[in-house]
């Protein structure tokens, strides 16, 4: 595995920067330039670079769609989101239309947000493409079916040209996909969700998005930090805050920034990805839950460091 | 991690010390239970002078939200004291400071929280 791409990172629905929301991100830049001079483009570029990811661009809108790149020339992406759109455009824009390619797409529940962006996945409408959709729930194949049925959408889904297999996977059953080795954990959601481990050339990656983290079972904990055991990367649903997480929006599926960091220090895990963004917070609120983030894994770590990001459209780790 | 606890009139304080982590959260639960017990039989308010707490975990934060609904479940009332600054830090990350009142001492507690145990705070610290 290379790296980890991310073409949607909102949970629950996509959000656009409004008008205002860009206004106001040119007036805090030009304030800060004020009585300044730029030599060259290069010089203005370490400005804006220094203003931060809030000031100077957006952690994006789309709904969640993450790309891991292999090396080999398949693939992989986890979830249909909106996100899915521009990912689609992009391997078009490389491939064309005349040169057939393979789309691995591991799915961790079949809520709206998670397969919207299907329809308008360009590759699914163009004959040769093939794409495999993995997942744990018996509902995969209906699910993708029925939005795209009358009256919700104009395109019924039998007009997708690809050649699409539906692939029904088993929590603890070790696959071989794509060059890597996959395994799936049932997760806390309303009408479940499942994790994914994914592993090759030494590096591995965990999924967990739309995962309810209590921590209060010890069994189920510790299932979890084997899940995540030394995992290069983990791409965690860090919705809510913890006092949300655990009152008013408990059972309602998600996770904290706070567990996140515990569960990955347990797993002796080297980078946590926030994810699944509530699609309320702006720019500032995720950049300053991330700082905070950042210094609760200060406060509480006992061992090695854990490095903390937080995810954004366009965003690439490499591994 | 050990728990104090005294009672000043209607209010009990009590005293969690040292970190509470995921494997003492579970003690702190534990020890808090017959103390909301009390509370809750008898109409009172629990204070939670975490002056010697350094650590705390989303699993002892937990046992904190716990305590609060039960004891507004009762229609008592509940807070934090003197909270060290890690500790703070970690309220405000876990935005805690929505879920429980939090006062720079026990002392400012007891002002809000009840004129007769801070009476008999000041008697007893005088």
């Amino acid at each position: 595995m290379k790296c980890v791409r991310f073409w949607g990172t909102r949970g629950s629905l996509p959000v656009a920067l409004t008008a205002s929301g860009v206004r106001q991100k040119i007036i805090a830049a030009l304030h800060g330039a004020s009585g300044r001079s730029f030599a060259s483009d290069k010089e203005l570029s370490a400005y804006v670079d220094g203003l931060g990811l809030a000031a100077s661009g957006t952690y994006g809108g789309h709904s969640p769609c993450v790309e891991i790149e292999t090396g080999g020339p398949e693939y992989v992406l986890c979830d249909l989101g909106t996100g899915v759109r521009p990912f689609g455009q992009k391997a078009l824009a490389r491939h064309g239309a005349a040169a057939p390619q393979t789309y691995h797409i591991f799915m961790s529940h079949v809520h709206w947000d998670h397969i919207m962006g299907f329809p308008f996945f360009t590759p699914a409408y163009i004959p040769g493409n093939r794409i495999r959709i993995y997942g744990g729930h018996a509902v995969l194949e209906e699910a993708l079916r029925r939005q795209q049925a009358p009256p919700s959408f104009p395109v019924d889904f039998s007009a997708l040209r690809a050649n699409i297999e539906f692939v029904h996977l088993e929590p603890g059953t070790q696959y071989e996909i794509a060059g890597m080795q996959v395994s799936l954990m049932l997760q806390r959601h309303g009408g479940d969700s499942y994790g994914y481990r994914f592993a090759a050339d030494g590096k591995t990656v965990i999924y967990t998005t739309d995962s309810e983290h209590t921590l209060t079972d010890v069994a189920e904990t510790t299932g979890y930090v084997e899940f995540f055991r030394d995992a290069d990367l983990v791409v965690f649903d860090a919705m809510y805050s913890l006092a949300d997480a655990i009152s008013v929006k408990a059972d309602w599926g998600h996770s904290s920034n706070i567990v996140g960091v515990e569960l990955c220090q347990m797993a002796g895990a080297r980078h946590l990805c926030l994810f699944h963004h509530e699609p309320t917070q702006s720019d500032e609120t995720i950049s300053r839950v991330l700082a905070e983030t950042r210094r609760y894994e200060e406060l509480s770590r006992t061992s090695k460091p854990l490095h903390v990001t937080a995810a954004y459209d366009g965003m690439e780790i490499q591994l | 991690m050990d728990l104090s606890k005294s009672r000043l009139a209607d209010v009990i304080v009590a005293a969690p010390t040292g970190k509470i982590d995921h494997p003492n959260a579970q003690r702190l639960e534990e020890a808090l239970a017959p103390i909301l017990d009390e509370l809750t039989a008898n109409k009172g308010s629990l204070l939670l002078d975490c002056g010697h707490v350094d650590y705390i975990s989303s699993m002892g934060l937990r046992v904190l939200m716990i305590a609060a609904k039960r004891m507004r479940s009762h229609d008592g009332r509940i807070a934090v004291a003197a909270l060290q600054p890690a500790v703070e830090e970690i309220f405000e990350i876990a935005r805690f400071k929505h879920v429980l009142e939090a006062f720079p001492s026990v002392r400012a507690a007891l002002e809000v929280l009840s004129p007769a145990a801070l009476a008999a705070y000041d008697a007893m610290t005088r």
